[in-house]
């Protein structure tokens, strides 16, 4: 670090993925430069940065967040989950299983977010139409796919009970 | 919206085995042909797949750039003292510092210097960049670089900057490269000409003075941004006397190339890894920042990632805006009898790719037509504003908007359907489309009646307008092409080839094709990829050419390795006969079957080594013709207009996949789908705006706004597989094709519905609006 900073490191504690997770970081540390940069998490995606596209959607306490643009003491006892915690000892998740059925994504470089998004959307609620998937999704851009087959697999995790 | 799926059969049965020889009917060998999953699946839904950003090596220092606010200026000194001095700085790079790099590269026209070199051509051009130990440092440091700029005259409008006296932006050509993608010289008219080229045949003021019809109009299409949501990204080391980077890029091979040029390195000492990429659409072909990635390396003798933001993105690479002034004559029952043309495009500051989008513009503007007498020139203009350069579609969305408007407006004055006047004009099956080129290899008259049939064609809703249109790309780029296949002794198979999967689904698609040839399991087969230290040749990703070109390589490196194995299991395992039978995934002797893994273990004596079959293809065989293949485009639209607002509602979809063979048509369908929403979203709002003092006024996706999830109408994406193109079992390329006609087919229904013809994209509701009461007033 150079010596000209002297930063006031501030405390972070959190579970991320259901794990405890205790840092020092810097006030100015969005929650996407913690979880890619401190924790190694990097399916976390960061595009736009500034809240546009979704790329970087994690779960906080359940509500899907920006990470590039939430200061990660925002987490602070607080559960965050990113799309590393979907599968729980590698076995997908029945969203996860609905996306490569349905070719969901192309480059994969909204997938985390959109995962996310959807994951906390099927949470909330069992029966979706098109309509309910598209509002809650809006936030959230694919430049590759299209969207259709990214509604086709929500509403397929949502039939098959996610 | 509403997608449909597995309406592929019904589809099918209408076509297949309609045309072609009987082998290239017989059904593919599974997994070719199956919409099998993504091979990259669970890799992209478990976060495991690493892009560039996620990689690290020991010692990675960060870099940031310092970019010029002036969109022409003379650099009169940089003072970079107090940046150097800022702690945590490892080093502070202008062109300057790199006495010993050759500065400028570029695969057509060699112009861009990879740090502005005494002169900035836009705003946003990198002047200085700094690299620290940690990001923030970086751009802490940016602050404290002092430069002293010269303003200069400037030109964003590519009209102005073909004025006599208008600024140059280079006052000496830049050298012409081999790799430019044609072969004819580029023609520099003005010295803000970066390239002219021509399309001509047949006596163009003949068919005009016999002429029933002539329509005439000038269409604009917008300057665009493709958004690959992954930013270019690249990381840059120097070791072991030779140079590393990990790149985002499309075309490992011609980036490789090009920093060897700069760094005076031999190709086999310069390596580019390719790891997962976050879309590219075009917009990663060719070089971007990696020469500028490895020079900061250089000087900071640590290992460097530049990772852009969206915004310096924007700045680095963007669509080539379109003018396209044009007039078709026809004679009284429709033909068309010549077509005049003039394609200006705002190129921005350097060439990059855009003099083979110029040829391609005036290539593709004549569409999948028979036309006795063409004449089109194609300008690409230098201003001072972003370098444009390959977007998907390349040319072909820019004169296609203008083309296919122009059938619709003729169709309106000749009292003929619109599709009857296409059907009356189109290149039959095997008919070129110029001369010396190859023989049109699609029945578009079929796609029509194929799309009429979806759209319902004639029976569009009360206030409701429909449109349908085409399009004909001359696309595969150069069969230059290599490809590996291994086979193992356990009988799995090491694909290795040089093509990178960017999204398009090439490592699935690849894989089935080596799977099928080699006749083992689809999970037994592993793919390799774009490392250029690892595995060989491919010219580019791009042009929709992997599925038909490398596929062929692909094939050709199977049965190279199939008959390596039959030879060795003729000399192993019978050496006294009976003769080797070749069988699905092994051989046959006698009563006995054995797969190719046991052949490898006989012929080497023990349970290792390998067969290493290789695949070459040149422009010779199938592949002697150009273009390798045409891509064809068929969209059908359904739309209604609100008076009131001049919002355009695009309702329904129909895209026509003609790819010959779909090898994954999940994976076909899938390309059409983003690409038909691509075209949507630069028809209807996307648009890069440039104020007169050079900014980029809206370069940022709040102000840049890409289609989201409200915006897709109800799509049905069917494919068309007549197993007409030159590719494995009659593939050609996909994936552009959807988006080409989309403008003109928004327009066209858009007149249907509402009686306005816009020329002018994207088709705002300001302009749809003023368009509607300038009809009222008439
Ligand atoms: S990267 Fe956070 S919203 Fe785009
Ligand atoms: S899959 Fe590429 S951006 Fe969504």
């Amino acid at each position: 670090m150079p010596e000209s900073r002297t930063i006031q490191l501030v405390d972070l504690a959190c579970t991320v993925n259901g794990r405890n997770v205790a840092l020092r970081i810097e006030p100015r540390e969005t929650l996407a430069d913690v979880l890619r940069e401190r924790l190694g998490l990097t399916g976390t995606k960061v595009s736009c940065d500034a809240q546009v596209c979704g790329a970087c959607t994690v779960l906080l306490d359940g509500q899907p967040v920006s990470s590039c643009t939430l200061l990660a003491v925002e987490a602070s006892g607080r559960a965050v989950r990113t799309v590393e915690g979907l599968a729980r000892d590698g076995s997908l998740t029945p969203l996860q299983e609905a996306f490569i059925e349905h070719a969901a994504f192309q480059c994969g470089f909204c997938t985390s977010g959109m995962l996310m998004a959807a994951t906390a959307l099927l949470e909330e609620q069992r029966h979706l139409s098109r309509e309910d998937v598209v509002h809650a999704l809006e936030g959230n851009v694919c430049r590759c796919t299209g969207y259709v087959p990214i509604v086709d697999a929500v509403l397929a995790a949502a039939e098959a009970g996610q | 919206m509403n997608a449909s799926r597995h309406r592929r059969d019904e589809t099918l049965e209408t076509l297949r085995g309609r045309d072609g020889d009987a082998a290239r009917r017989s059904p593919p060998p599974a997994p070719i042909g199956l919409p099998v999953a993504r091979a990259d699946g669970r890799a992209k839904v478990t976060g495991e797949a690493r892009y560039v950003a996620d990689l690290t090596l020991p010692g990675l220092c960060h870099a940031r750039l310092l970019r010029s606010p002036y969109a022409h200026a003379r650099v009169v000194s940089i003072d970079t003292t107090a940046a150097a001095a800022h702690p945590g700085v490892v080093a502070v790079v202008t062109a300057a510092d790199l006495p010993d790099v050759h500065l400028v590269y570029g695969h057509a026209v060699a112009d861009h210097p990879l740090i502005a070199d005494g002169k900035v051509r836009y705003a946003g051009e990198p002047v200085a960049g700094v690299v620290a130990e940690d990001l923030a440092t970086a751009t802490e440091a940016l602050a404290l670089i002092e430069v002293t700029y010269e303003p200069l005259p400037h030109v964003v409008d590519a009209a102005a900057a073909l004025a006599p006296e208008a600024p140059v932006l280079h006052a000496k050509a830049g050298e012409q490269r081999p790799h430019r993608g044609f072969e004819e010289d580029i023609a520099r008219a003005h010295p803000n000409v970066c390239s002219r080229s021509v399309q001509a045949w047949g006596d163009i003021e003949e068919a005009f003075g016999r002429a029933a019809v002539v329509v005439e109009g000038t269409y604009r299409y917008p300057m665009a941004y493709a958004y690959a949501m992954e930013p270019y990204t690249a990381m840059a080391s120097f070791e072991a006397g030779g140079l590393t980077v990990w790149t985002s890029a499309q075309h490992p091979y011609m980036v490789r190339d090009d920093l060897a040029r700069c760094f005076g390195l031999p190709l086999s000492a310069v390596r580019v890894v390719v790891p997962y990429v976050g879309g590219g659409y075009g917009s990663k072909s060719y070089t971007k920042i990696e020469p500028l990635t490895a020079a900061l390396a250089l000087r900071a003798r640590r290992p460097v990632r530049l990772a852009l933001s969206v915004e310096e993105a924007i700045l680095t690479t963007r669509g080539d805006a379109a003018t396209v002034s044009v007039r078709t004559a026809f004679d009284a029952e429709g033909r068309i009898l010549g077509r005049d043309a003039r394609i200006v495009l705002n190129s921005g500051a350097y060439a990059e790719n855009s003099p083979l989008v110029a040829r391609k513009a005036a290539n593709r503007l004549g569409g999948p037509y028979r036309i006795p007498a063409l004449r089109v020139e194609s300008l690409a203009v230098y201003t001072n504003t972003a370098p444009a350069s390959s977007f998907r579609g390349f040319g072909a969305p820019q004169a296609t908007f203008a083309g296919e408007s122009q059938m619709d407006e003729a169709a309106a004055r000749l009292g003929l359907d619109a599709l009857e006047l296409r059907r009356r004009n189109l290149l039959s099956p095997g008919e070129p489309p110029w001369a010396k080129a190859r023989g049109f290899d699609a029945d578009l008259a079929a796609d029509l009646d194929l799309a009429a049939r979806e759209l319902g064609w004639g029976a569009a809703a009360p206030g409701h307008g429909q449109a349908i249109c085409v399009s004909m790309s001359d696309a595969g780029s150069e069969p230059i092409t290599t490809a590996i296949v291994r086979v193992h002794h356990d009988g799995s198979v090491t694909l290795m080839c040089g093509s990178t999967e960017i999204g398009q689904g090439s490592a699935t698609v690849l894989a089935q094709i080596a799977a099928g040839e080699m006749g083992v399991d689809l999970a037994r087969v592993h793919f390799l990829n774009s490392d250029t230290a690892a595995v060989s040749y491919d010219r580019s990703t791009g042009a929709s050419r992997t599925t038909t070109l490398m596929g062929l390589a692909i094939q050709a490196a199977a049965r190279d390795a199939r008959a390596q194995l039959c030879g060795w299991a003729q000399e192993t395992l019978a050496p006294d006969g009976p003769a080797v039978v070749e069988e699905r995934g092994g051989v046959r002797i006698g009563d006995r079957v054995h797969d190719w893994g046991a052949v490898v273990r006989a012929w080497f004596g023990t349970a290792s080594g390998e067969v290493v079959g290789r695949g070459y293809l040149r422009r010779s065989g199938a592949t002697a013709e150009m273009p390798p293949f045409y891509e064809l485009g068929c969209v059908g639209i359904d739309v209604s207009v609100d008076e009131e607002t001049g919002v355009i509602r695009v309702d329904r979809m129909v895209t026509i996949g003609d790819v010959g063979c779909a090898i994954n048509p999940r994976l076909a369908e899938a390309q059409d789908v983003g690409a038909a929403i691509m075209g949507l979203g630069m028809a209807m709002r996307e648009e890069l705006l440039y104020d007169e003092a050079g900014n980029l006024l809206n370069g940022n996706l709040f102000d840049y706004r890409v289609p989201r999830f409200s915006d897709v109408p109800e799509m049905r994406p069917l494919l068309a597989e007549r197993r007409d193109g030159v590719g494995p079992y009659g593939a050609k390329g996909g994936g552009e094709g959807a988006l080409n006609p989309v403008a003109a087919a928004i327009a066209n229904a858009v007149e249907r519905a509402a009686g306005i013809r816009l020329r002018e994209a994207p088709f705002t509701p300001e302009r749809v609006w003023r368009a509607l009461r300038e009809r009222d007033s008439r």
